[in-house]
């Protein structure tokens, strides 16, 4: 993945800092919540969902115990379609295709729907470090993009910002990137929504090139799925001459058919609508409307290892529908940020380290950012069991084991803080064979409650440096039980 | 080796644990899913349409065809639009009642000229009553899929009952991938301030709908 968000402190520092930002908080509250509540209005009308949900994971499993099939299928339909298929096992073969393609047409600048496996490989800053100028079209990109910020939402990655703040990154450096923000610009939606229209539309009249991503691919026919909302889609997909979208590997479904499912799932869970306002659907090239060259770029870029662990690889069903961030009690507080990668929230927890490796410490610490309260799982439209895979990574990370990374088996050492964690396992499992130690050792603990520390000493100091310690209760529970029978004594 | 041989080995050797003899597609996937949502008449189907698209703040009309000419002549002036922009194969008619200059889309065309169209004009190919969305498929009365996109208003004609389905499994079985397909529910729209939504950035502001022979 991109160096963009390496570097950055492991997750427990991070949402420390992001805990204390109360405007912060206060943007990602409402959101969330606004999203959570529409959400659920909306599955709450389709009462076959559980039977959807069923049938898409049931597709994504399928295509995935197949992907080598299905991948080469749709190869040959996009081919015999026009389109032209270039392979990219990792980030920096990705961006080299791309910049090549882009500077074959001799252009030097293109335009880009929102798209998350470029935003993964980094391809913007790959893309400037060859003098080629990326504008993001989608508003909430475009936000990102002007304040040279990070996403923080797989949906709407501005979400941390409200609309006084975007007000002031319209006006300050609209300037700098194109057509400035129009005067006496305030910070009213419709007005901030049409700035960004007048400032975007020159670039979409004269793009040569664009740059896409896609939410599904259909092996059978060599379909391009792009689901949007404002037209920006719409507008790289079919203005330009070129258009080289950039898919990870997993986005394939086998059959047209399938996109019954997912067309009825996805908005439903990400945007809380029917529908979203605008779909396309390309297959190549299309004589006399849209682009003369397609270029298809498929990603590995770690998912091929992720598909190696067979707990992990349900991650790979992610329709990227950003459900699980809403709902999500760690998210809501911490932001996107903290996560350290494009893909925040519960899901990220579970396919950055995934795609990544465990051995960064932003990545060792991402399986440990959740409460396991298993909201992420129930809204999932594609039911991937994020506690399962975290709990998994979890083990990976303090135990270390077999893995696969770039390809190759390897066997991954415990990653560093962990041995403590270990050793207080290894206690705990003394403690609670031994009945007298544990009757012991909690008389004792409940009568020096007073004395506890709010924090523990030494090497347990990581653990409490991201967790309020439990307080004691003045009694062990099973001397209450007996003194009191069982609470009978007590009622009388 | 090439990186398309290195991703397939990848995988390949990734699946060692499934099974030769795994399941077929055919077999892979349960759908019991519905086909349909609840049972209606044509006319409730269509009032459903209705419903759902002035939801996303689509305006919907209804006429027969000799209303038409007149409605969408209405149309276009109460908008003040001076061209409308015509896909190649819409019916001569249904603009006879219109004063409005007619701006045909070419292949030399650039979309600077475009843009500066007030209007469109177009048939429809597909719409599903449980989500307001109308599908076009670049047949000849709806023209490029650029056409529909540069001007602030599109006007779209359906055909009721013949190019109305229920529900959006339905339309998928009427549609052809290898035609690039547009889905449209309601006006262009963003969510991205504060999750308010506002119609209207890059694609039409307005939508009208126009139901033909459904009343």
């Amino acid at each position: 993945m991109s160096g963009t968000f390496l570097g950055m402190p492991a997750f427990p520092k991070a949402a420390r800092e992001a805990v204390g930002d109360e405007r912060l908080r206060a943007n990602l509250r409402h959101a969330t919540h606004t999203i959570r509540d529409k959400r659920a209005r909306a599955v709450g009308e389709l009462e076959d969902w559980e039977a959807l949900r069923e049938a898409g994971k049931q597709i994504k499993d399928h295509t995935l115990r197949h992907l080598d099939r299905y991948l080469v299928q749709l190869e040959e339909a996009v081919t015999a379609a026009g389109g032209i298929v270039h392979w990219a096992c990792d980030a920096a073969e990705a961006n080299r295709i791309v910049a090549d393609l882009v500077k074959a047409t001799g252009e030097t600048e293109v335009v880009k729907v929102k798209s998350m496996a470029t935003q993964e490989i980094g391809l913007n800053e790959a893309l400037e470090a060859e003098g080629i100028r990326a504008y993001e079209t989608d508003l909430a990109e475009l936000i990102v993009q002007l304040a040279d910020d990070r996403p923080s939402h797989i949906l709407v990655p501005a979400i941390h910002r409200n609309r006084g703040e975007i007000r002031d990154i319209f006006h300050d450096t609209m300037k700098n990137w194109g057509r400035p923000a129009p005067e006496g610009l305030t910070d009213e939606p419709a007005e901030l929504a049409e700035a960004a229209r007048l400032h975007l539309r020159e670039k979409f009249l004269r793009a040569k090139v664009a740059i896409s991503g896609a939410n599904f691919m259909v092996a059978e026919s060599g379909t391009l799925v792009v689901v949007e909302s404002e037209g920006n889609g719409r507008m790289c997909l079919t203005l330009p001459e070129t258009l080289i979208s950039v898919v990870g590997v997993e986005k394939v479904v086998p059959t047209w058919r399938d996109l019954e499912v997912f067309l009825q799932t996805l908005p439903r869970s990400s945007t809380a609508e029917r529908m979203n306002p605008y779909t396309s659907t390309w297959t190549g090239t299309i004589d006399g409307d849209g682009p003369t060259a397609f270029h298809l770029v498929l990603l590995d870029n770690g998912r091929t290892d992720t598909l190696a662990d067979e707990v992990g690889r349900q991650a790979l069903r992610c329709i990227r529908c950003s459900a699980c961030l809403n709902v999500c009690p760690v998210y809501e507080r911490a932001g996107g940020h903290a996560y350290g990668s494009v893909y925040p929230g519960p899901i990220g927890a579970i396919l950055s380290p995934q795609l990544r490796g465990t051995t960064s410490e932003i990545d060792a610490s991402l399986p440990y950012a959740s409460s396991l309260c298993g909201a992420c799982y129930d809204v999932c439209p594609v039911a991937i069991d994020i506690p399962e895979v975290l709990v998994h990574l979890r083990e990976r990370v303090a135990q270390g084991g077999p893995a696969v990374t770039r390809g190759e088996k390897v066997v991954l050492r415990p990653a560093r803080g962990h041995a403590a964690e270990r050793a207080a396992m290894r206690a705990a499992r003394w403690v609670l064979g031994s009945p007298g130690v544990l009757r012991t050792g909690q008389r004792f603990a409940a009568r020096t409650r007073r004395l506890h520390p709010r924090t523990l000493p030494g090497p347990g100091r990581a653990w409490s440096a991201s967790r309020d310690l439990p307080s004691m209760p003045a009694e062990p529970f099973r001397d209450w039980w007996q003194r009191t029978n069982g609470g009978k004594g007590e009622a009388q | 080796m090439s990186s398309r041989e290195i991703v397939l080995g990848r995988i390949r050797r990734a699946l060692a644990d499934v099974p030769a003899g795994d399941h077929a597609y055919a077999d892979a996937v349960t759908r019991d899913y519905l086909r349909e949502h609840g049972t209606r008449t044509r006319e409730e189907t269509a009032a459903l349409l209705a419903e759902n698209l002035s939801e996303y703040r689509a305006v919907v009309h209804r006429t027969d065809a000799d209303g038409l000419p007149a409605l969408l002549a209405r149309l276009l002036t109460e908008r003040g639009a001076t061209s409308v922009l015509v896909p190649p194969g819409l019916p001569a008619d249904w603009l006879g009642a219109s004063e409005v200059t007619r701006v045909h889309d070419r292949a030399a065309s650039s979309a600077y000229e475009l843009e500066k169209a007030d209007s469109v004009v177009t048939g429809c190919a597909v719409a599903i009553a449980e989500t307001g969305t109308l599908v076009l498929d670049g047949s000849p009365d709806q023209g490029r899929r650029r056409i529909t996109l540069m001007p602030d208003h599109h006007i779209c004609v359906v055909h009721v009952p013949d190019q109305l389905v229920s529900s959006l499994p339905q339309a998928l079985e009427r549609l052809d991938p290898a035609r690039p397909l547009t889905w449209i529910s309601g006006p262009s729209a963003t969510s991205d301030i504060e999750l308010d939504r506002v119609e209207g950035v890059h694609g039409p502001r307005a939508l009208e709908v126009v139901l033909l022979g459904g009343r």
